[in-house]
């Protein structure tokens, strides 16, 4: 099995929340479409996936609801709430910051 | 984000536990599903595709608790150890009761004695700023802290420009009438500042003014709070009132605070001004006052005491008579007050914390021992996803359990210690030590007590944990478990155990040294019989018994009707009871020796004439007193024999005269007897030189009667009281006592006793737990080579080699704990020399006891876990491989 890579330490809750503003997902669809969308870079291990996601609830970011699956199986469906839209929004800019303040360093060493 | 509504999900869980997990492996095995329907699909079979997802997935135990933690209130977790950590200790009672009992001991022996120490030399005396104030008194080479003269001390305050105030105070008796006769009681003259020096105001009433001590004065005095309770029933219009004291009317003009102490004096009743009118106030060489100083703002003790020596050096210029060889003494007062207990404290102390580090080097050894035998739960627990930190913090929590549990019995056990321990002290004793009376767990007991169990669970949660840093855990899920870890352990055990064999000798040297050192001190040579003997201390009312004529007829009288009492066979007087103190000396100069002012210092007492007989003294020359040694007819006196051999060596001192030390001729008398040395002085105290006048020639109004008995002595005590009230009804009587509860009681002998039995019991305990560690380690050892053992038999060892081979194993570990505890011991007993009486702190005796007492126990604690390794079955230990 190939190595997993590292997620950016921080970014979990935002991965979780900007796939949940897509669509409604259970846990592993959660983690396949972190793991698609990446281009099978980024891999969420289930050990840090599950105690986010109740990290998120406690919060009020996202709903948890049982439906039932295509293939007529029971599972957990998390849901974006208002709250967590807004915080997605927050940790989205401040991501961003953070990216160009990273590229502007690495753009112009010479004069840091 | 909001604290609250997270707050409020957290709670809806916590009461839908169940729910919450059943949901989450639920969602979980869902998960794990999914992953294997897609392994399938990728073309692996069935089975690899289980595995593979199982593996991807972890360890799903982890997980649900890792997401579980999430929701959990911090708190939770903590329970959760704890019942935890509980239910272990449950499940293993033996364990749980043994540490915590052990660590329990500890605490309660050291809390209890630091409760001691902290009453007498922590709390601080209960004046405003109790710091600035000393002890000021005289020193001469024999006494380094003497009594004041009161011409003496009138100069001090005089000159002195150290203190903001001085004062002086002693002690006396005072006559007071009540309902069922006249009564002694104590009282104290102070100068007229005494209370200010101390900073203290009357709760009623007023202070003496200046110059209430003065002669000529309107007779005052001040009511001690409990006098004022017990005599005038607390009534507040007393102030203004009289009383007759010892027969003259005294104004009570104030009543002090209930909670004001003086432990110097503490039973005095009533403070009366000090008038200077006494025959011992106009001379300068009579001491009798002890001085209370209040150091000025930036004055030092050591200032002081250097200008208190100036001033005493000045004065004996000036009065080269009176004065010589007077220096000066300061020191604070707190530290004259506990002087004397001080360092027995301080040895109970290091007693009690000695016993304390081997209860917890003990505790500490039951909690490897627990460890490793829970190696495999613990690898097992590792296994199945607990994290390090985690089992950390349940090997914190179960410790910090027994030390909980353990201080809380501690604390318990420390209370009924303290009241035990002040219930065995003397009520006369108590009395002087009104610090005491507080005593319990006071907050600094309780947050000295709360430091000794945090370094315990400090302790307590390291050593597991270090064990298991040390060894591999997954070590621990091999069959056996064997390996380097146990062998470290072995290490670590026998280390320990050392430690505790060396506490343990230690403690019994200093306890056998202290109790050698009590007998040679009760069975100090008295030099007369101390059994059968009675003595009650008698007080005449100076106002009806003026005179001397008065004085002797009466004491003729007592004598009559107390020797004449059934089972009486003598009865005799004496101005100080035998064995109590090198004090009431007296200066003397001999007729037709050159004298050049050296200050010749002995014992004086003043007895009647059968009172040698009475006690028992031989007559070495010369005669003892009789009837005709009475007023008008020569003075007389006779000396014991240090006195002889000081001033006469070689000469018979019979027939010599002696004075005073300007030889005035009232003074003049002859020595007509010599007695063999009698312990004047306290127990343990050297024999001084004394000489003893004929009652009739130089009578009191308040001595001591002596009686000889021929049943028990105790039995005739409530006898005295009645017989001497029918001779006259208004002397005061006090002290009946048989002279052998004096001798015990006496402080010397009080003080090794408590601190021999204090000490021996701690021993005892230390002995117990030093050799049930001893057999902790062998036992362990022993279980740890069963299959050596085993080997060694099948290859032909006999049984007598392998009972060699364990106690071999044993006899190191003493070998080396009884070194090490002896150094100690020696090293100890140094440090506590000053309080042995005849034993050297090398006492070879003891020491050799102590070490044989030990070993002995030792080896025959491990003679168990060796008979147990000669009995192994060679064929059992090899096939339990």
């Amino acid at each position: 099995m190939a190595r997993k890579s590292d997620l950016l330490p921080g970014t979990l809750d935002m991965l979780i929340l900007k796939t949940l503003a897509r669509a409604p997902l259970h846990g592993y669809g959660i983690a396949l479409s972190i793991k698609r969308s990446s281009d099978d870079v980024l891999t969420v291990e289930e050990g840090s996936l599950y105690p986010a996601l109740q990290r998120l609830l406690l919060q009020g970011w996202v709903k948890a609801e049982w439906r039932v699956t295509e293939t007529r199986r029971r599972a957990r469906y998390y849901t974006l709430t208002a709250a967590g839209r807004k915080q997605l929004g927050i940790e989205l800019s401040q991501f961003e910051e953070m990216i160009a303040a990273i590229g502007r360093v690495l753009q112009d060493p010479q004069e840091a | 984000m909001n604290p609250l509504s997270s707050f409020v999900k957290k709670l809806s869980i916590l009461f839908t536990r169940q729910r919450f997990q059943s949901e989450l492996a639920e969602e979980m095995d869902f998960h794990r599903e999914q992953a294997e329907k897609e392994f399938l699909a990728a073309g692996m079979t069935p089975d690899a595709a289980r595995y593979a997802a199982m593996r991807q997935f972890g360890n799903s135990a982890r997980i649900q608790e890792k997401s579980h933690e999430v929701v959990l209130f911090r708190w939770e977790t903590v329970l959760q150890d704890l019942n935890f950590a509980l239910r272990q200790l449950r499940r293993n009672p033996g364990f749980a009761v043994t540490a915590i009992l052990i660590l329990a001991l500890g605490i309660g022996a050291s809390v209890a004695i630091f409760a001691f120490v902290d009453a007498a030399l922590i709390k601080p005396l209960p004046y405003p700023n109790p710091t600035r104030l000393v002890e000021v008194t005289e020193s001469l080479a024999l006494f380094p802290r003497g009594n004041l003269s009161y011409a003496d001390y009138v100069d001090w305050k005089r000159m002195n420009t150290v203190f903001s105030s001085m004062d002086v105070y002693t002690a006396g008796r005072l006559d007071i009438n009540t309902p069922s006769g006249t009564e002694s009681v104590h009282g104290l003259k102070v100068s007229a500042g005494f209370l200010g020096t101390l900073g203290i105001r009357p709760m009623l009433g007023r202070d003496f003014r200046p110059g209430e001590d003065l002669p000529g004065a309107t007779p005052v005095v001040m009511l001690r709070y409990g006098a004022w309770q017990k005599r005038f029933g607390g009534r507040p219009d007393v102030v203004g009132q009289t009383v007759n004291l010892s027969g003259v009317a005294h104004t009570i003009v104030g009543v002090l605070p209930s909670d004001f102490e003086f432990a110097p004096r503490e039973i005095a009743e009533f403070y009366v001004p000090l008038r200077p009118t006494g025959e011992c106030e106009k001379r300068r060489s009579c001491h009798n006052l002890n001085g209370v100083g209040r150091l000025k703002d930036g004055v030092t003790v050591s200032g002081a005491l250097a200008q208190m020596k100036s001033i005493a050096l000045q004065l004996e210029g000036q009065y080269p008579d009176s004065n010589r060889g007077q220096g000066a003494s300061v020191m604070p007062l707190s530290a004259a007050i506990v002087g004397n207990i001080k360092p027995v404290l301080l040895v109970l102390l290091w007693g009690a914390g000695l016993l304390l580090l081997i209860a917890c080097v003990n505790v500490s050894s039951l909690l490897l021992v627990r460890a490793e035998s829970r190696r495999r739960e613990i690898a097992v627990r590792g296994a199945l996803g607990a994290s390090r930190t985690r089992l950390s913090r349940q090997f914190i929590t179960e410790a910090l359990t027994v030390v909980a549990a353990g201080s809380a019995v501690g604390l318990g056990l420390a209370d009924l210690g303290m009241k035990g321990l002040s219930g065995l002290i003397s009520k006369d004793w108590m009395a002087g030590m009104p610090f005491l009376h507080g005593l319990g767990l006071s907050p600094r007991v309780l947050i000295f007590s709360t430091c000794l169990s945090l370094l315990a669970g400090i302790l307590f949660s390291i050593t597991p944990i270090l064990h298991f840093r040390l060894s591999d855990m997954r070590n621990g899920l091999t069959e056996g478990g064997r390996g380097s870890a146990g062998t470290l352990w072995r290490r670590i055990g026998a280390n320990l155990v050392v430690i505790e064999l060396a506490t343990a000798v230690v403690l019994l040297a200093g306890a056998g040294l202290l109790a050698k050192s009590l007998y040679r001190l009760v069975h100090d040579d008295l030099g007369f019989r101390a059994d059968h003997l009675a003595t009650v201390n008698v007080g005449l009312p100076p106002s009806a018994f003026a005179t001397d004529r008065q004085q002797v007829a009466f004491g003729h009288a007592l004598l009559d009707r107390l020797g004449s009492l059934p089972g009486v066979q003598s009865a005799a007087l004496t101005s100080m009871l035998p064995v109590s103190c090198n004090c009431n000396t007296d200066w003397v100069r001999f007729v037709g020796k050159p004298y050049n002012g050296v200050h010749n210092e002995v014992n004086e007492r003043v007895v009647s004439a059968e009172f040698f007989r009475t006690l028992g003294v031989k007559l070495k020359s010369g005669r003892f007193f009789s009837e005709e040694d009475g007023a008008g007819k020569p003075n007389v006196i006779v000396i014991n024999q240090a006195f002889a051999q000081k001033y006469f060596p070689g000469e018979d001192p019979v027939g010599k005269k002696l004075g005073d030390t300007a030889l005035t001729p009232a003074s003049i008398r002859e020595i007509v007897g010599v007695v063999e040395n009698f312990k004047d002085a306290g127990l343990g105290q050297e024999q001084w030189p004394a000489e003893y006048w004929p009652f009739d020639q130089s009578p009191s109004g308040y001595f001591y009667v002596v009686l000889r008995t021929s049943q028990d002595a105790a039995s005739i005590l409530p006898a005295l009281a009645p017989a001497i009230h029918s001779v006259n009804s208004h002397v005061s009587v006090d002290w009946e006592r048989t002279m052998q509860q004096n001798i015990d009681d006496s402080q010397a002998a009080y003080i090794h006793r408590s601190a021999a039995y204090l000490i021996g019991s701690f021993a005892a305990l230390a002995l117990l737990l030093g050799v049930v560690g001893l057999y902790g380690v062998i036992a362990y050892s022993v279980s740890q080579r069963t299959r050596e053992i085993g080997v060694r038999m099948a290859l032909g060892a006999q049984r007598s080699s392998v009972y060699l081979l364990i106690f071999g194993e044993a006899g190191r570990l003493i070998a080396v704990g009884v070194a090490v505890g002896l150094a100690g011991s020696v090293a100890a007993a140094m440090l506590i020399r000053k309080l042995f009486f005849g034993v050297q702190a090398w006492d070879a005796t003891t020491l050799v006891s102590v070490a044989a007492l030990l070993a002995v126990s030792a080896l025959l604690a491990s003679l168990i876990p060796a008979h147990r390794a000669a009995s192994v079955n060679p064929t059992d230990a090899l096939r339990a491989e």
